[in-house]
């Protein structure tokens, strides 16, 4: 069965490692800080200024002072610290941050990426997505494996205005996850409990190299 | 000392004029200098082009400026949760320029810093690297981004002093600190305005030498945009 959202952020959750600084972007990604694995010390950054962000606040005690980049009121734990938005993408060039996750609507199998703008519908704009993937060395996209229509958001070449290019190194979807190498493209290493891998076949335009053995993901 | 303190937000709006580049501080609508963006709004002052993280959103924040049909231009990162703005844009009568976020905190902080040009990986491949120049550095190509030349700037600090001396809360700091540096008149509003020896030197994150003018915000709403909670069982 394909995974919902929160399977989606479950699965990320498993590749934090101890002593990284994460981003997390809006959606999907927000959701793998509640999955953070036991013994696993992180602490999320969140590019509108703010290191060591916590959980939302209890009711009452919600600050307009105090939200994360998607606006949304958050919490500081103990050792957080607070700067200004220069310092903030200071550390996320200079490549502090260890590990970026957000969603995309469509990636390419060389690692671009497109997740900013749909030309004469959607311009919301890139905020600090085409900082972010610029600079980070492991970037995770979260996202769909198909869009509402049924069609692959995992193609040959993106077909919308691209946020970075060559950079995407993992990708988890509903149905898989995958490496993505320029000389392999997208590496089939899980399949989502209960899906085969000739349905992530049928689900994927780019390139996809399937190894001859793809284990399940190990969801608890 | 020198003493920054105006009376009012209209008489630190002195010598604004339709047509300027102005800044504003704030991420979405938190550390917004609002008291300010209200002033400019009864004033009337039109075509400007407005240097801003977000765009506010409807009738709040510089929301209410977009109603008023103030705004020329927007120099954004980020613009959604604004029905006025999307209509505005995709009628023509807005202009917008979409730029990365941290290229546009460090094209204030380069204004404010003394630094014309700087070279930045963000956007290199995409359309905002068209017509730029590319070089490489260390292997990786970078794309050339200047600093941003701005008349007024508007911010909001939490505590001030009559030096202009500014303290920020939480993550009201944002791009206010950068674009109180890139302003060539910088005004600040203040939630605490206080005498000069009030605030201790150790914990100043903007030194008054970049704030010309600061005063008393009258009032803040300090609206929050997305109230997410957790229940206490």
């Amino acid at each position: 069965m394909a995974l919902d959202k929160n399977g989606i952020a479950q699965r990320i959750a498993q590749e934090l490692q101890s002593g990284w600084y994460v981003n997390l972007g809006i959606g999907i990604p927000t959701l793998v800080a509640n999955y953070i694995p036991e013994g696993i010390d992180i602490e999320f950054q969140s590019e509108n200024g703010i290191l060591g962000m916590g959980p939302f606040p209890f009711e009452g005690e919600e600050s307009p002072d105090l939200i994360n980049a998607g606006k949304q009121t958050i919490t500081a734990l103990d050792g957080a610290s607070f700067f200004d938005s220069a310092t903030s993408f200071a550390m996320i060039r200079a490549q502090k941050v260890q590990l970026t996750v957000l969603g995309a609507m469509e990636v390419s199998e060389n690692g671009d990426i497109a997740n900013w703008k749909i030309p004469g519908k959607m311009v919301k704009g890139m905020g600090g997505a085409m900082d972010l993937v610029a600079s980070a060395e492991n970037i995770i996209v979260a996202m769909q494996h198909c869009n509402r229509k049924g069609a692959s958001k995992l193609l040959k070449a993106c077909s919308l205005p691209i946020t970075g290019v060559q950079c995407v190194k993992k990708v988890v979807t509903d149905l898989a996850v995958m490496d993505i190498d320029p000389d392999q493209g997208f590496i089939l290493r899980e399949r989502a409990p209960g899906v085969s891998v000739e349905a992530i076949v049928a689900a994927t335009e780019g390139r996809l190299t399937v190894p001859e053995h793809v284990p399940e993901m190990q969801l608890d | 000392m020198i003493n920054r303190i105006v009376d009012n937000a209209d008489i630190a709006l002195e010598g604004l004029e339709d047509g300027m580049t102005v800044m504003f501080g704030g991420f979405g609508l938190c550390g917004i200098p609002e008291n300010s963006i209200a002033a400019i709004r009864k004033k009337g002052i039109k075509n400007l082009t407005c240097i801003s993280n977000n765009a506010g959103v409807d009738h709040f924040g510089l929301g209410i400026l977009l109603d008023n049909g103030q705004i020329k231009k927007m120099i954004s990162s980020y613009v959604g949760e604004n029905d006025e703005f999307e209509r505005q844009m995709l009628s023509g009568e807005l202009e917008v320029e979409l730029i990365p976020q941290g290229t546009l905190a460090e094209r204030c902080r380069a204004a404010g810093a003394g630094i014309p040009a700087f070279f930045t990986p963000a956007g290199y491949g995409t359309e905002v690297a068209e017509g730029k120049e590319v070089r490489e550095f260390n292997g990786k190509p970078h794309i050339l981004e200047h600093a941003f030349d701005s008349s007024f700037a508007f911010v909001k600090a939490w505590k001030g002093d009559a030096a202009g001396n500014l303290i920020f809360k939480g993550t009201a700091r944002n791009f206010n600190p950068l674009m109180a540096m890139a302003g060539k008149i910088t005004v600040a509003e203040v939630e605490q305005l206080l005498p000069a020896g009030q605030l201790d030197p150790n914990e100043i994150h903007v030194p008054g030498i970049f704030v010309h003018r600061i005063y008393q915000g009258p009032a803040f709403e300090k609206r929050i945009e997305q109230r997410t909670v957790r229940s206490r069982s």
